[in-house]
């Protein structure tokens, strides 16, 4: 493997704030060598979806955000020194409406100092991500993976964030680990509907099983691609159910909404665990 | 006005999210009031700060007002909130006994600013909503400034208590639509008139988004700051899911969409954009 991977332990992308809202709750160490994922950055500032962006349903969350972020620039000023003077691991999630909007930014970010790694999100729920580049064919996946990649220092991660779709998750994964992604996260929120209709995307307990399976599915397949598994993780038996199945790191989404020491505990039970020493990931056999 | 509000949260008096106990209850008209411990939190608690509970079975949280805070009790420091039970979550909160366990994280929001000097200060709201202009009132006080307190609701059931306030404000002005208790009418009819009989110098209001409208416009008619304490709903309560969004003209004149919970609940109320907020009822 090109890069150290991030975990056991992740913070999901758009369950984080800016980081700052995370840190009071953070545990001891505050946000120091946390994995954290950012919320999408695109080169251009979103001010979002309207209200009501969330809806709750049983065992999760329905959203439509839309990607709300400050754009690059302003990222680049203020949100990302002061995550890294907090100490955290930064992965930039990205999104972008062309292929060259992804190059554009995995260049940008390439030049940032403390950029530990890049997410890239291929997999964001219909409607949810507007206008973004349509990704929902593995090929294109991969292109954008690819666009990404060649930009992007080699020595550092490109994860690939996938909808955890179990009819085309293998495809998708195997097409991005060919691509250049160093792992890929599986998965984003499940297409879904708000309970008057508009198009969201459902995310919490309730989408853990169709993750797990889709884990469970690409380690099977592919026992070469590493995989962070992401999608109702809770607590540590939800965390090890990911970790069993093959994933080498879980992230934390959903869950910090519920209860924003989620991570702090995951970390303190995970953290010294011999998974985390084994990185990078043992072939299937030693597990 | 100069904002003594200081750092939103994170640096000096970080939220912090506990175990909480029920240690009262009580239903007083269509509300139920709950007092409870939380570890941390009414220490840290300034008026206008919110705190967000977790509801069994539930993923998002319910995001409360404070009524009042004990510096201390037979039971240490607690906080009262006052829930309207319009949901199954609000519903289950309202029927929890005493001796039963909550999660609470809090404080949290940008609380109200307060006036470096000893100013006038009219202080509207409706409903349960109405609960943070409580403490305030109280703060205001400590600092000299002569409150007139409104308190409105569409019936007696829903309006919040104004005896315990009597002691921090020079005037209380009682106002049911239906005209079941005070005066009849609504915020939106006599605020022009409640700010220009208070000389208010500042506008405090706390309640559903038209009586937050009406109050900020009369402020600005009447040349008088105002505060308005939003509540929109927040599936988190602590800015890290950005599904709470305010719209409103930055100081640097430009529009942009916050969260109500992180850069609010209170703002000035020039710089909420009413009419992209939108009714909340």
């Amino acid at each position: 493997m090109s890069a150290d991977l991030p975990g056991p332990v992740m913070v999901a992308a758009g369950c984080g704030g800016t980081g700052r809202e995370l840190e009071p709750y953070a545990g001891p160490d505050g946000l120091v060598g946390l994995d954290l994922v950012t919320r999408s950055i695109t080169l251009d500032a979103r001010a979002g979806g309207p209200g009501p962006r969330v809806a709750e349903v049983p065992g999760g969350l329905v959203n439509a955000v839309g990607l709300p972020n400050p754009g690059l620039e302003h990222f680049l000023a203020t949100e990302l020194p002061w995550l890294v003077r907090a100490g955290a691991r930064v992965f930039v999630s990205i999104a972008g409406s062309t292929m060259g909007e992804y190059a554009d930014l995995a260049r940008r970010l390439s030049r940032a100092p403390g950029v530990a790694g890049l997410e890239v999100n291929v997999g964001a729920p219909d409607e949810v991500g507007a206008g973004l580049f349509e990704v929902r064919e593995p090929y294109h996946s991969a292109s954008v993976i690819a666009a990404v990649r060649r930009e992007f220092p080699s020595d550092r991660p490109v994860l690939a964030k996938l909808r955890p779709d179990v009819s085309r998750i293998v495809e998708g994964a195997r097409s991005c680990h060919e691509a250049g992604a160093t792992a890929v996260v599986i998965g984003n929120a499940v297409p879904a509907a708000f309970p008057d209709g508009r198009a969201g995307g459902l995310s919490g307990p309730a989408i853990a099983p169709v993750a797990l399976r889709c884990v469970a599915e690409v380690h099977r397949a592919l026992p070469d691609v590493p995989t962070i598994g992401c999608g109702g993780v809770h607590d540590v038996r939800s965390a090890n159910a990911y970790l069993d199945a093959g994933a080498d790191a879980v992230q934390v989404g959903t869950a910090l909404l519920h209860d924003p020491t989620t991570v702090a505990r995951l970390r303190a039970a995970l953290a010294p665990g011999p998974r985390n020493d084994s990185r990078p990931a043992p072939p299937e056999e030693n597990r | 006005m100069p904002d003594e509000r200081g750092p939103a949260r994170g640096s000096v008096h970080p939220s912090v999210h506990v175990d909480g106990e029920v240690v009262a209850t009580k239903r007083v008209g269509g509300y139920r009031h709950l007092t409870l411990t939380a570890p941390g939190v009414p220490e840290r608690f300034r008026a206008g700060n919110f705190v967000a509970v977790t509801v069994a079975g539930h993923v998002a949280r319910r995001a409360l007002w404070v009524h009042r805070v004990r510096a201390s009790s037979a039971f240490g420091p607690t906080l009262d909130v006052v829930v309207e039970a319009r949901g199954s979550g609000t519903a289950w909160l309202a029927a929890q006994p005493v001796g039963a366990r909550i999660a609470i994280t809090g404080p949290l929001g940008r609380p109200f600013a307060l006036p470096k000097d000893a100013v006038s200060c009219l202080l509207v709201g409706e409903g349960y909503a109405a609960a943070p202009l409580f403490p305030l009132a109280e703060r205001l006080r400590e600092r000299g400034c002569a409150v007139s307190l409104v308190v409105s609701a569409p019936d007696e059931a829903r309006l919040l208590s104004a005896l315990e306030a009597r002691r921090s404000a020079r005037s209380v002005t009682v106002l049911t639509a239906d005209g079941s208790v005070g005066q009849r009418g609504t915020v939106a009819d006599h605020v022009d008139d409640l700010v220009r009989r208070s000389d208010a110098d500042v506008v405090y209001a706390a309640g559903p988004h038209a009586v937050l409208r009406s109050a900020a416009g009369a402020a600005e008619r009447a040349g008088a700051w105002s505060q308005v304490a939003v509540e929109t709903p927040t599936p988190c309560g602590t800015g890290l899911c950005h599904g709470c969004p305010l719209p409103v003209v930055g100081e640097d004149g430009v529009e942009r969409v916050v969260r109500a919970c992180a850069e609010g609940p209170v703002l000035r109320g020039d710089r909420v954009r009413w009419d992209a907020l939108g009714d909340d009822r």
